[in-house]
């Protein structure tokens, strides 16, 4: 048994864990306070913090001058969407180095991990080409592509991890049972990893959602994402701190929900299993 | 229908030779036991047949029709495994279902077969459960009924009974023999239990590093061993074995003789030895009994027999239960 | 393992990825790499020629460039030691008995998931505006003069928000590692005389040696294409103070349209993260039992 631990050391340590958690998550909470002011009371000297006249105009005028709702959408369509796709390239890619390895998978599999550790500085121009040729720069179209292609080297990754946790014997009964590559895959395999694959959907609508070199890059407003509507704040004619804050607090809101719902897969997503 | 043939069926895995060459024929309707140590091949064999690995050589037939190279689907085969494998996310009923709805079997079919089935091996109030919600033993009935309701050709039982405690173990062996007695389908069972193996089969294959050693029915393999693999591993207690100048005088490399077939006197007797260890079990006695030049005898007399630790006693083997193998273990 | 059938199905079932990785991977590379030996800018179309090495020369010949590197340099060390020092402890911390434990995790960990555009202009008005921000309004009251952020240290200021960023990051993944530490190996030292600090430093640290490993190789890996950051804060300046490499590149590619010159720059940023990248993948590699 371990120790019994001494209160006061207890209420110490919480207390200096309670601050430095509070100060980190500070520029948050003054971000959501702040969008609830005017725009003077946003400036003011010194800073008011929970005593002001609160109003929710800041979020009515973001949405009426500059179609707020349109690169919301954008957002969810675009890292939605890329998700979508990528599980749907990724799970019969994962399905097979789980259950069906040879001596290449884990070299395939590294090679595909080594793909996101290309920096997009090394693909820009001609992307950029490549999209300007196509007529994809600034469409839904071409951000979900380039969304998924990043992002696929994690959801197969992910989902490999997933998959290696179910025994071969439930689909070997299924073989048994007359069930086609199709049906296994839709009737038993799917089915079971449903926690993995949304784990993995979760944390890649995340990594879309905050994407911000090639949404910044290849549009400009039709399919502009909020990363690039808020980055248009950064003008100096743009500041508006208060309608700053009101949009951030709309882009980053359902993100952190998302975000602290998924802590654990985090770390198995982005450390590619080497910390466990 | 369901036959079975094997067709100078091999194996390897890479540059290891698993099965080197097997021919087999599994008659329509036959109980067999594939049985042997561990590692013995016995389970290759039969993910062999049913499809779940490739054949390195020969041919493996069903009904008269070449199956070598047919998925596991098509092979009209169900199989229990050891895990019983059972879909998690399913029902009871969505488990047992399953095979059919792979068919393409309307909904009304489906429920006849299901409620069916459930009803032979009483599932019935279980049917809406998950089987994390079940137990051992019920979890074992889901898998079986799973494969009968689809009217196999054949049942593969790959070491079904080895999840269970002992005393669930007997009464699922049961319910199983019964379950032939009633189906009338071919069963090909794999266990490396030979209590099991002489319980349950109609025909023993015998198994040792890939090579059948004898395949025959459980009494044969009980009174005509081909050979001393078969002797050692067929009878509990394990066939005593003398080797030496007391089996040459016999004219034998090696004699075997069953601790059952031994009788044991205080007065006189072919072989003499001092009781080691006496274990009484009531219906039962056991002899550990030390002899000079021929090393531990067990034997095993019905009936409590009054010998102790210490004691000296001599033993005589049965007449014609007496086993003689040459230097290759062959029996002669 | 498996039959002929599900190996030849696996194959198939592969490909759809493999293929459109690589060909994501190699036919823009390849495209730069082609640039690269090219007078190539797209003011002046149809005036391509093959300069041979003219443009790697000229890109290390520019100024700019060294600058940009050490640019680079200087927010990947200056973040990696923020996050890496302050993420043991802040996971040391947390690995104690708190009240409110989860609460406080979820406070810590929410920078992570704030986009880089927010992050970076919240920070840059609202915290650290040489007038109206926070800071400002902090030094004050500390009757301190307050400081012109990213006038007078624009890198700094830069640092400090990509590492409030990248923090949760590290302190998430070394808490991870923190938590499965044998409990009973802990007390063993314990009892063999071991204080808190030979603890620290003959258990603890050498069991988080390959946690800290790699979150150091992953960070460094996002770190040196730090973009959205500097797009809304500095654009990369005052001058070239904020430019690292990889806002460099945007620069000559996208607004200088010096295709050839920016893909030079591209090639040379690609040779860099495959550095990291390279003993990344090894370590990743010996943990993948396939």
């Amino acid at each position: 048994m371990a120790r019994t631990i001494s209160t006061r050391r207890k209420v110490i340590v919480s207390a200096i864990a309670w601050l430095i958690g509070l100060t980190l998550f500070f520029p948050i909470l003054w971000t959501f306070l702040t969008s609830f002011k005017t725009e003077g009371t946003a400036i003011a000297m010194p800073p008011r913090f929970l005593f002001f006249d609160w109003t929710l105009e800041n979020y009515q005028t973001v949405q009426t001058r500059s179609n707020y709702f349109r690169h919301f959408s954008n957002s969810v369509i675009t890292a939605v969407g890329s998700t979508i796709i990528g599980l749907i390239i990724a799970i019969p890619a994962a399905w097979a180095m789980a259950f069906s390895p040879t001596k290449r998978t884990k070299d395939v599999l590294l090679w595909m991990l080594s793909t996101k550790m290309l920096p997009a500085v090394g693909v820009l121009v001609p992307i950029y080409l490549i999209f300007r040729d196509l007529r994809l720069l600034d469409t839904h179209i071409g951000l979900i592509i380039v969304l998924t292609m990043i992002n696929l080297p994690i959801i197969v990754w992910m989902l490999y991890t997933y998959f290696k946790e179910i025994p071969v014997d439930i689909l070997e009964a299924s073989r048994m049972d007359g069930a086609s590559l199709r049906q296994e895959i839709i009737y038993v395999l799917t089915p079971m990893a449903i926690p993995g694959i949304a784990s993995t959907m979760l944390l890649n609508i995340i990594l879309a959602w905050n994407e911000a070199f090639w949404t910044l890059n290849l549009t400009t407003t039709r399919a502009a994402p909020l990363t690039a509507f808020i980055a248009s704040y950064s003008s100096p004619e743009g500041l508006f701190w208060a309608k700053l804050s009101a949009a951030s607090t709309l882009a980053i809101a359902p993100i952190l929900i998302m975000g602290w719902f998924s802590q654990k897969q985090l770390v198995r997503g982005l450390t590619f299993g080497a910390v466990k | 229908m369901g036959s079975i043939s094997l067709q100078n069926v091999s194996k390897n895995f890479g540059g290891v030779t698993v099965i080197p060459d097997i021919s087999l024929e599994i008659e329509d309707g036959q109980f067999v036991v594939f049985v042997g140590p561990s590692g013995c091949g016995k389970s290759t064999l039969l993910r062999l047949i049913a499809g779940l690995e490739d054949v390195s050589g020969g041919v493996i037939q069903i009904d008269g029709q070449d199956m070598t190279r047919t998925a596991p689907a098509q092979r009209k085969l169900s199989m229990v495994f050891q895990s019983y494998a059972l879909y998690p996310h399913m029902s009871v009923r969505g488990n047992i279902a399953f095979p059919l709805k792979m068919e393409g079997a309307d909904k009304e079919t489906i429920d006849k077969a299901v409620n069916n089935a459930a009803s032979i091996l009483n599932l019935t109030d279980y049917l809406d459960r998950k089987p994390r919600q079940l137990s051992g033993g019920q979890r074992q009935r889901v898998a079986i009924g799973r494969a009968i309701v689809r009217q196999p050709k054949a049942f593969l039982f790959d070491e079904p009974l080895s999840n269970l405690d002992a005393a669930l173990r007997v009464n699922m062996r049961l319910e199983i023999s019964e379950l032939h007695k009633k189906l009338k389908t071919t069963m090909v069972y794999v266990t490396h239990d030979q209590v099991e193996a002489m319980t349950m089969a109609d025909k023993i294959v015998v198994l040792n590093a890939g090579n059948i050693e004898q395949y025959g029915t459980p009494l044969e393999l009980y009174t005509k061993p081909a050979n001393r693999f078969v002797a050692g591993f067929i009878g509990s207690p394990r066939m005593n074995f003398i080797e030496g100048d007391e089996a040459k005088k016999m004219g034998a490399h090696t004699v075997g003789v069953r601790p059952e077939h031994l009788s044991p006197s205080k007065t006189e007797g072919l072989w003499a030895g001092t009781v080691g260890v006496a274990e009484h079990l009531g219906s039962d006695t056991f002899l550990y009994v030390h002899v000079d030049d021929v090393g531990q005898i067990t034997v095993r007399a019905s009936g409590d027999v009054a010998f102790h630790s210490g004691e000296t006693v001599y033993m005589t083997p049965m007449d014609g239960r007496l086993y003689k193998f040459d230097a290759q273990g062959q029996a002669i | 393992m498996a039959t002929q059938q599900t190996q030849t199905a696996a194959r198939l079932m592969m490909s759809p990825a493999v293929l459109l990785l690589l060909a994501w991977m190699l036919i823009p590379l390849s495209m730069t790499l082609y640039f690269s030996f090219q007078r190539y800018n797209l003011l002046m179309p149809g005036m391509e020629y093959f300069t041979g090495l003219d443009n790697y020369r000229y890109f290390f010949a520019n100024p700019n460039f060294w600058a940009a590197l050490t640019n680079t340099l200087v927010l990947v060390g200056g973040v990696l030691a923020i996050t890496l020092i302050g993420g043991t402890l802040l996971a040391l911390l947390l690995d104690q008995p708190i009240f409110g434990q989860g609460i406080v995790r979820l406070l810590v960990i929410a920078p992570f998931f704030v986009m880089p555009t927010v992050s970076a202009l919240v920070w840059k008005n609202m915290m650290m505006h040489p007038v109206n921000g926070l800071f400002s309004f902090i030094a004050r009251v500390f009757g301190v003069q307050p400081l012109d952020w990213f006038g007078q240290v624009p890198m700094l200021s830069i640092i400090l928000i990509v590492s409030w960023q990248w923090l949760p990051f590290a302190t998430l993944i070394i808490l991870t590692a923190l938590q499965s530490l044998d409990e009973e190996q802990k007390e063993a030292a314990g009892m063999d005389g071991a204080g808190p600090l030979s603890l620290f430093f003959y258990i603890i640290l050498p069991h988080l040696a390959r946690a800290i490993t790699v979150v150091m190789l992953i960070q460094t890996i996002f770190l040196l294409s730090i973009f959205a950051e500097i797009f809304v804060t500095t654009a990369g300046g005052p001058g070239v103070a904020t430019t690292n490499l990889t806002f460099l590149i945007y620069i000559q590619s996208l607004l200088q349209f010096d295709v050839g010159l920016a893909s030079a720059g591209g090639i040379v940023a690609v040779i860099l993260a495959n550095i990291v990248a390279l003993f990344l993948l090894r370590i990743v590699g010996r943990n993948l039992d396939a």
